[in-house]
């Protein structure tokens, strides 16, 4: 089973940068996978990258990080006016966040259209049956 | 003696006001794997005929900074630039210490390498602040809208700091140079085979523009 965090932007607009990078850092150290409203700011990404090899330990083996935002080379002059304000007014708000822990989240695909996250296969072990026993009769 | 005691903290914090601003810093940065220290073999066999660092097909081959000083190179109009070519270790998001025991390595050893990749990816990045110029060292057989590559580039340009884009192992079938100058439409595109020289002509001419 894989579970998603959905974090609004609301969540974390007031944190500081490194409060901000620590409560996503700490809830895929949970085994969860976030979906956070917006992205982080370029030098917060870098600080998450960091922080994230701090962590490494053998149960915690890094995270797989992908950004969806607006690819702005493909915008219309008047989109990117629009998105220029939507930026003053609503900060990094635009576009999504995910990051999973990479013990779950084997890669994360990024096409300029479209996302495709793969998770690490989990082995089924099969159910142990033991040897049937022969009735005697 | 005060001069002296601030000299040595300073130096210890990697700063020196008191020097006066040394040679230029050309960074190679970039994923594991992507060449980086092939290409920085490549410029010092080209110009100071011998190699800077170690290369393997196993990633995080370098994990530390390697600073090779006074590298001098020629364009075609004979005119010299120096710099001091920064190879850098690959940054990631991840390092898995069993995917250096699926290359053959020994437990011991694949767990000591994870440790200093970690540690070399933090050591990269604290080192983006002091580049002046910096190549991004991309493979062209890889997709280049890896998250990895879009924060390298991200942090570089917050930082003002000018970037050239090497796309490496153009001599790979694989190797797609035109969806790195897709991804990354605003900035420089440079195919090159560091591993075989192909394209290191205009590779240089890029980097006397750049710098």
């Amino acid at each position: 089973m894989v579970t998603f965090q959905f974090i609004p932007y609301q969540d974390i607009e007031k944190l500081s940068s490194a409060k901000r990078v620590n409560k996503l850092i700490n809830i895929v150290k949970e085994n969860k996978i976030v979906l956070m409203e917006g992205r982080l700011k370029k030098q917060e990404e870098a600080d998450l990258i960091e922080i994230t090899m701090e962590e490494i330990t053998p149960n915690f083996k890094g995270i797989e990080l992908s950004v969806i935002y607006p690819d702005k080379n493909r915008q219309t002059p008047m989109q990117k006016i629009k998105d220029g304000f939507a930026d003053v007014l609503l900060g990094d708000r635009q576009g999504m966040t995910i990051i999973g822990p990479a013990s779950i989240v084997k890669k994360i695909e990024k096409n300029p259209d479209k996302i495709e996250l793969f998770t690490k296969e989990t082995k089924i072990m099969p159910r142990y049956r033991g040897k049937k026993k022969k009735n005697k009769l | 003696m005060v001069r002296k005691f601030l000299k040595n903290l300073f130096s210890k914090l990697k700063l020196n006001p008191f020097a006066k601003k040394s040679q230029i810093k050309l960074g190679l940065y970039g994923p594991p794997n992507g060449g980086k220290s092939t290409l920085a073999n490549r410029i010092c066999q080209d110009w100071l005929g011998e190699d800077m660092s170690t290369v393997s097909h196993i990633a995080h081959e370098t994990r530390e900074i390697n600073i090779k000083e006074k590298v001098v190179i020629k364009n075609k109009k004979g005119k010299e630039l120096t710099f001091s070519l920064v190879d850098t270790p690959g940054i990631a998001t991840k390092i898995d210490y069993e995917d250096f025991l699926n290359k053959g390595m020994k437990k011991a050893e694949a767990k000591k390498r994870a440790k200093e990749a970690t540690k070399g990816v933090i050591d990269a990045i604290k080192w983006l602040d002091d580049m002046d110029s910096v190549v991004v060292v991309l493979d062209a057989t890889q997709d280049p809208y890896s998250q990895v590559n879009i924060t390298i580039i991200g942090n570089l340009q917050a930082r003002n700091i000018p970037v050239l884009v090497a796309a490496n192992k153009t001599d790979l079938k694989k190797a797609n140079l035109e969806a790195i100058k897709a991804a990354f439409p605003q900035y420089k595109i440079v195919g090159i085979s560091a591993k075989y020289g192909k394209n290191v002509d205009e590779f240089y001419e890029q980097v006397f523009k750049l710098v």
